[in-house]
Order: C-alpha cells, then structure tokens, then sequence
C-alpha cells in the first residue's frame, strides 16, 4: 500500500433502495411472462378446470359444500401451480446455472429480489385463479357474487405459497430436488385442497391444515355460503399472510444463504 | 492502486461420489495468489479452464470467501466487507439465466436501477450504452432468442449501466464476432479516458490477452507463475521461434533431419508445432523445404512466441488455451 489513493478509501456507489429494486425486480419477472409463461399459466387454468369437469361428475351442483370445496380448490389450486411450483423450479434452476451471481453482485437488499420475483408469480396466477372460479361458478351453479374475495385470496395465499415454492427452491441442494419438491408441494394442494375434509381420516386433515394453500381454499369456500363467516374468512386468510411473512422471510434468509458460497 | 491480493487460499472440500458421479479429491482451487492491479490498467487473468481464474474473481467479486489472504479494492477490506463489492465494482459473469427471458433493454434497465440508479437516469445509462454497443436495432428482443454473442454483448451491456470504477470481466467476448469484440474494447477504452476505469479480464484467448491487456497474470493450477507486460512476458521466450509444420499425410521420418525434429514436436494430427531457437529454426526450414521433404510438406508457419508459448515455457501444463 505506498499508493495515495490506497489510504483513502474509494466512494461506495449507493445502494438500490427497497421498494424501486423491488419494483424493478417485479417489472422484469413480470415481463418474463410473455416469453416463458404463457403457455405454463394455460397449463395451470387448464388443469384446474379439467378437474372440476371430472368432480362434476361426482358432485352435484347447486351450492353444496362439496361444490364449494371443488371450486375454491381448484382455483387455488392454480395458485398453488405457479407460485409454489414454477417459482421453486425458477429459483433451483437460477441457483444451479449460477443466475444468481447477476443479483448478488448488484448493490439491491436480498429481499427486493425474492419479494418481487414472488410477487410477480402471484401476479400471474390472477387470470387463470378468475377463470377458473368463473368456470367453476357456472358448472356448478354457484353465486358469483363473492368472486371479489379472489383480490384477497390470490395475494395473500400468493405470498405464502410463493414464499415456500422460493424457499424450496434456495434451499434444495440441488436443482432436480428444487422441481420434485416444487412438485410434491403442488401434488399436495391438489390432492388435499379439492374436496372438503368432513369425510377425510384425521391424520390427513392434519397434514392438510399444515399446508398454507388450505386457508385460501377455506377463505374462498366460505364466501360461497348464503350467510359467509366472515370472521372465519378473516381469520383464515389472516393464517395465509402469517405464512406468507414467514415463509418469505425464510426465502430471503435462504437467498442470502445461496447467493454468498 | 485500485486491486490488491495477498496470499489467496481457496480449496474446495472434497465431493463424494454418488451413483452416476465419481468424487472429487478436495481442489486447491487458488493457492497463495499475490497481485496487484493499478489505476486506469486493463490487468488480465490468462489461464486455461480449471486454472482458478473464476475462483479468484469469485472472491474478487464477493460472491466467495477466501479461506486464507487478504483482498482490498480501493481500500476498502473485501473479506470483511464482501457486501461493499457490489457498490465498487460492476461484474460480468459467465452466466445470462438471471437476464435470459428479459428484452436487451429491460435488461439493461432493470440491471440500473438494481445498482441504485433512479428510474430516468436508469432509461438515458441504457439508451446511451446500447447505442455505444450498437444494440438500438435489437432492443425489444429477448436475450434467449439472440445468437450466443449477441447475448453475450447484452450482458456486456447490463455491466455497463450505472458507471463503477472498476469492471470485472469474466471471458466477455466468447462467442462474439470480431465488430462486437471491437465494439466491446472501444467501450472499455472511452471509460478508462473518461474516468479512468479499471479493467480486470479474465481471459483464455491469448490473441486477445495480447492485444488488449496492458498487464497480465498467468495462472496455473492456482498459482500466479508469472506477471508482467505481454511484451514483457513474450521477451522471456525471444530467443524462441515457434515453427508449425502440416504433413500431407505421414509426416517423412525416412529424411534424418525430420526424424531429428519428430521427439521435440507437438502432434496433433497432421500438425507439429515446435517450439525452437532461432538457428535452429533456421535450419529446419532449409531441411523442410528443401529435398525430399519438402513433397510431403503441405504447408508451414514460422512465427514469434505468443502467450501460448509463454505459457509452456513458464512450466504451464494444462491444455485449453484459445487462440481465436
């Protein structure tokens, strides 16, 4: 160090603000969509409704709790396939091809990233969530009127669902165990999250009220009664952010984790 | 001086196998690597693949911690404070997925903004870098959907929004052709001009090390074996010339003075490459040229030492160096 310039330390360069590098961060993954998630968010709508065709057969129509529970269900359902599912995919696969790298070396706080990247994926569940419940409502000759709910629904059972799916995805050793737990995660709200759990065995109500896609399922379900508990919708979706809080704090804690090796 | 490395240390623990991939001994990927990078330079890592040029950028760069040895950019202690890495330096990295599915321009802007840019200042750094880049035309396309070069000049682009003071390249021209490479290079020289950036390039092409570097650092098995000016370090192997020698079919090993020459050479295929003093040289080309050689002889180059030849004459031992 004989240098001059050695003992002054250089001018640290500003660090990206919170809420514009998670803005920038969800603009991007938002225009990611066009590109890469058209055809996966078809995918996902398509499912969902495919199975409601299929419990149409099974179910009557007419507003029974059975019908409820399909629909609301599927619609999560399609929630549970992107944000849980593709963003656990997304980010194994950005943390094994070293994608990480371009964000780790940029001065943005690691919760910008993981926020706005989940965010984005909640976003794009919005239309095929709507579409499926329209569908839903008609095939099984339910009000539509509670539909509204969805704007709570989608984002905060969004945020839980999206925050496990990042860290699963940040915190798989590798990509493949990133996809299959991806998987898995969905398998589960599909499996446990379309019909109501009246005539399930308890050990599966158990394992189906630790998934946070549940209380979005419950939430939305409820909404369809001719006099809703609304204090149960509220409390329900209340379980739904607290996850949410929680689990994306865990997938910021994870993506520091995996972006510093 | 803008870049100082003491004494690096980096070893990788061993892997142990699992069904389908065999373990891996532990790898000391960077072994004691001491050096020094000053204001304004175009300082250069050289080294084939697996040498330790990305470990040590890694570190570099803050995305690694050093087991051992100290790194400082521009006085700030980067083991201690790997975050502050981010706020000196803009880095290119070998990787575009965290970029792919982006448009060249949001790529380029959102890269601003997530270094601390506001968002016009963000738009008028990425207007002004793709046009320096020429990358006006394909703004609106998708990074995936570029050929490998074009993407990797987006990139190039992405580094280039938001001005740091020093740039960290790790392999920018792979792929690219040679308008790209010169656009990339005259963007490099207008920064240093304009605020006297600093370069850091990782590299494995030594056609472009020798052009491009003002210093450069060969790296071999961790190891920094040599650092000096390109016409420094080729000055070390002047009384060498290389002769590259293409047979049409059999190289003539019946003619003495080609049999002579058969154990020094390097095959590959048709080709031999030897490396030789200057009379030496001499002679063989005489000996090549003239008699019943020459009719086996398809074609020969008598040229200076590159980097390539620095490189082995330094004890370098791996293959993978490009000349391109």
């Amino acid at each position: 160090m004989t240098d001059v310039a050695a003992a002054v330390p250089g001018v640290l360069a500003p660090r990206a603000r919170f809420f514009p590098a998670l803005a920038a961060v969800y603009r991007a993954q938002l225009s990611r969509a066009r590109v890469a998630r058209i055809p996966l968010l078809f995918v996902a709508t398509f499912q969902s409704v495919g199975i409601m065709i299929l419990m149409r057969g099974v179910v009557d129509g007419g507003g029974g709790s059975e019908a409820r529970a399909v629909v609301a269900g599927s619609s999560v359902l399609v929630v549970a396939f992107v944000a849980l599912n593709l963003l656990a995919q997304y980010f194994g696969q950005l943390r094994a091809s070293g994608g990480l790298d371009h964000y780790a070396t940029l001065p943005v706080p690691p919760a910008s990233v993981v926020l706005g990247a989940a965010a984005a994926y909640a976003s794009f569940t919005l239309p095929g969530t709507l579409v499926t419940a329209v569908f839903g409502c008609v095939l099984f000759g339910l009000p539509m009127g509670g539909l509204w709910i969805l704007a709570a629904v989608v984002p905060l059972a969004g945020a839980a669902l999206a925050g496990l799916g990042a860290a699963l995805g940040l915190l798989a050793p590798r990509q493949e165990l990133a996809t299959l737990a991806g998987q898995l995660g969905m398998s589960a709200a599909l499996l446990l999250g379309v019909l109501p759990p009246e005539r399930m065995p308890d050990v599966i109500v158990w394992a189906r009220d630790l998934l946070p896609s549940t209380y979005g399922v419950q939430a939305f379900a409820e909404t369809f009664a001719p006099h809703p508990h609304w204090s149960a919708v509220v409390l329900d979706l209340g379980v739904c952010g607290a996850v949410g809080v929680l689990s994306l704090a865990v997938a910021t804690w994870a993506y520091r984790r995996a972006a510093v090796r | 001086m803008v870049c100082a490395v003491r004494d690096l240390v980096k070893t990788y623990p061993a892997v142990r196998g699992r069904r389908g991939a065999p373990a891996l001994p532990e790898t000391r990927a960077n072994d004691g690597i001491s050096l020094e990078v000053r204001r304004g330079e175009v300082f250069g890592l050289l080294g084939p693949n697996g040498a330790g040029k990305s470990t040590l950028v890694r570190q570099l760069t803050g995305l690694m911690r050093p087991d051992e040895g100290t790194v400082t950019l521009l006085g700030h202690d980067l083991v201690r404070h790997p975050e502050r890495a981010a706020r000196l330096l803009a880095y290119l990295g070998q990787e575009s997925t965290a970029l792919d599915e982006l448009t060249v321009a949001l790529a380029a802007e959102t890269t601003g903004r997530l270094r601390g840019l506001g968002a016009r200042e963000a738009r008028t750094a990425r207007d002004e870098v793709l046009e320096e880049l020429g990358l006006t035309a394909i703004a609106g396309r998708p990074l995936k959907k570029l050929s490998g070069g074009q993407r990797r000049l987006a990139c190039f682009a992405s580094a280039l929004v938001g001005e740091r003071p020093v740039l960290v390249l790790d392999e920018p021209t792979t792929g690219m052709d040679p308008v790209a490479r010169r656009a990339v290079w005259a963007a490099v020289d207008r920064r240093r001009e304009r605020h006297g950036a600093t370069v850091l390039l990782v590299t494995h092409n030594v056609i472009e090390a020798e052009t491009v570097l003002d210093r450069v650092a060969v790296i071999d098995q961790g190891k920094v074996i040599a650092c000096d000016t390109p016409a420094g370090l080729k000055a070390r192997v002047s009384d060498e010339v290389r002769l590259e020698l293409v047979w049409r079919t059999a190289p003539p090993l019946e003619v003495p003075a080609v049999a002579e020459l058969a154990p020094r050479a390097a095959e590959s295929g048709r080709r031999w490459v030897l490396r030789l003093g200057q009379d030496e040289a001499r002679a063989a080309v005489a000996a090549v040229t003239g008699g019943p050689a020459f009719a086996a002889l398809d074609d020969f180059t008598l040229a200076t030492p590159s980097l390539e030849d620095v490189y082995l004459a330094l004890g370098g031992r791996m293959k993978g160096l490009v000349k391109s």
